[in-house]
């Protein structure tokens, strides 16, 4: 939550995260279904403790072995197990990707995968805790549904959701989320698909997750529509053809810049438009400090993403002229 | 009963690679398969279902031929589709698939993969308790497959969790580039498994350490594969 002091500077204060929420429900997956089990490699044993002493061998720390927390989450899976599976997004998605291509994707087995960390989270620990392509990466393999939300409350509606399917579903935490849940992101019935946020006349405005707060600043005076994604994968392609007006579409992700073109340009199919995709750009940036200073320094903030689009627009003669 | 077993297997791989028969039976995890699916495993064609069957995992997917013969032979799977190995249409790939070969448990083929899925599925059938009965993993591997790192993951976490649903077959026909020095088996033992080492061509011994009991530890069979001995 941020609020204004006397120098009218937001100041950032303690308040439940994505992370938080996580650790408090999760436990009580297991309480709810026999099936659910929680593997780990390390980070976040904490958290299940109490739970793996009430659900003996339900919590499974395999240590710090990602490859085989991906192999063993395959093998409960085929144990009849739901396996909620969960460390930072690089040792989840990137040093065992094979594993997920195979031990999950291959073999046809179901897992909750849930990354912390996202893009850069970790600002200062470096790149090497760093996973802004981790969407990109899932993204070539077949079958998995991605899901990006945009505060703790969207998580726990995601997270429960899943806990009940029996698919391969990728939930990417971040530290940095909106001030407030969007209604259509914590209800069941909508669930996967994307929110109406404003209704304009020009230009569509896809944000997705943590960006959404960036984005309504960043385009308050325009005269455009904004879409609320968290399930990025499908992409509800629907949603985006029935409501495109303009041919000017804006797709803003919080992860590695053009991880979503190829799904919305397949979603508009041969209707005639222009995409501008905005996201973590293709750099090695060698950088520390904050969470915000890289968000600042990617024009990932509420201000460049406002001139990066006027930009984009005033490139459109069919803009100009309304 | 099992000489007739490996026997149609011979019979078995030499109608889907045209091989002359020597060749047939020298395939280095014959005599494993033959032992463990003739004598062994609680599974059968009835029961490929059955949350209480042991599971067998062959994780070196490669040169699976002796496989499909012997689930063929075992009657898995129908014969008369074996001459199909490696077609376009077939359900027997080069190396297998869980989703289209009834019985196949695991696809492998990548090396490395097996085994840390054995230790996912032997803690959850623990875990499972009365409703998996005894049910058991079995998870073939090679002795140059153990190169890959990810084995060393699952051995290590195996033995420290006792994990003794838990039985690891290692063909071992010398294929490592690099070998192992001071053997396989210790490298298991160290890690708290308890382990034998036989020839892999002898199904007496072969039937001997797959009875091995191990309470509260995973068990290792070294299958050695000299050809000299046969």
């Amino acid at each position: 939550m941020t609020v204004a002091n006397a120098l009218d500077r937001p100041v950032t204060v303690a308040r439940e995260t994505m992370r938080d929420r996580f650790y408090s429900v999760a436990p009580t997956l297991l309480d709810a279904d026999p099936n659910v089990a929680i593997v780990l490699a390390e980070i976040g044993t904490d958290a299940f403790d109490a739970a793996a002493e009430r659900h003996p061998g339900r919590v499974l720390n395999v240590g710090i072995r990602e490859q085989l927390l991906i192999g063993a989450a395959a093998g409960l899976a085929l144990a009849g197990f739901r396996p909620i599976v969960h460390t930072y997004a690089p040792f989840l998605v990137e040093r065992p990707f094979e594993q997920l291509k195979l031990d999950l994707g291959h073999n046809d087995l179901g897992a909750v995968l849930v990354s912390v960390g996202a893009s850069f989270d970790a600002s200062a620990s470096g790149r090497t805790h760093q996973a802004p392509e981790d969407v990109a990466l899932l993204s070539a393999l077949p079958g998995w549904r991605i899901e990006v939300p945009g505060h703790p409350d969207e998580l726990e509606a995601i997270l429960r959701a899943a806990a009940g399917r029996s698919d391969r579903t990728y939930i990417r935490l971040s530290e940095l989320a909106n001030e407030s849940a969007v209604a259509g992101a914590v209800d069941g019935a909508t669930a996967g698909r994307m929110t109406v946020v404003r209704r304009g006349r020009g230009a569509t405005i896809v944000a997705v997750g943590p960006m959404l707060d960036q984005v309504v600043d960043a385009v308050a005076d325009l005269d455009v529509t904004v879409l609320y994604a968290t399930t990025v994968r499908p992409f509800d392609a629907a949603a985006l053809g029935a409501i495109v007006d303009a041919p000017e579409v804006v797709i803003v992700e919080p992860y590695l810049e053009g991880s979503s073109a190829a799904v919305v340009s397949a979603a508009l199919g041969a209707r005639p438009h222009r995409l501008l995709s905005i996201g973590v750009p293709l750099i090695e940036p060698r950088r520390y400090g904050e969470p915000t200073e890289h968000r600042a320094a990617y024009g990932l903030d509420a201000a460049s993403i406002g001139r990066r689009i006027r930009a984009f627009l005033e490139q459109s003669s069919d803009y100009v002229r309304r | 009963m099992s000489g007739s077993v490996r026997d149609r297997a011979v019979e078995l791989i030499q109608v889907m690679t045209g091989d002359e028969k020597h060749e047939a039976s020298a395939a280095s995890t014959l005599d494993v398969l033959v032992a463990l699916y003739d004598g062994v495993l609680r599974v059968s064609p009835a029961t490929i279902d059955d949350p209480t069957r042991d599971r067998f995992l062959l994780s070196k997917g490669h040169g699976p031929m002796a496989y499909y013969a012997v689930l063929a032979a075992m009657g898995f799977i129908d014969p008369a589709i074996l001459p199909s190995f490696g077609a376009y249409g077939s359900i027997l790939g080069r190396h297998p698939d869980r989703t289209l070969v009834p019985g196949v448990e695991i696809s492998s083929g990548s090396l490395g993969h097996g085994l840390p899925i054995a230790v996912g599925l032997a803690h959850g059938l623990a875990v499972r308790g009365a409703a998996s009965a005894g049910a058991r993993v079995f998870c073939l591997v090679g002795d140059a497959e153990l190169e890959e790192g990810s084995n060393h993951e699952a051995i290590a976490l195996a033995g420290r969790l006792g994990l003794e649903r838990l039985h690891v077959v290692v063909v071992d026909n010398t294929s490592s580039t690099y070998g192992w020095p001071g053997g396989i088996a210790a490298r298991f033992e160290l890690e708290g498994w308890s382990a034998r080492t036989v020839d892999g061509r002898s199904r007496p011994a072969l039937d001997a350490a797959f009875r091995v009991a191990h309470p509260g530890r995973p068990h290792v069979v070294i299958a050695m594969i000299n050809d000299a001995l046969s």
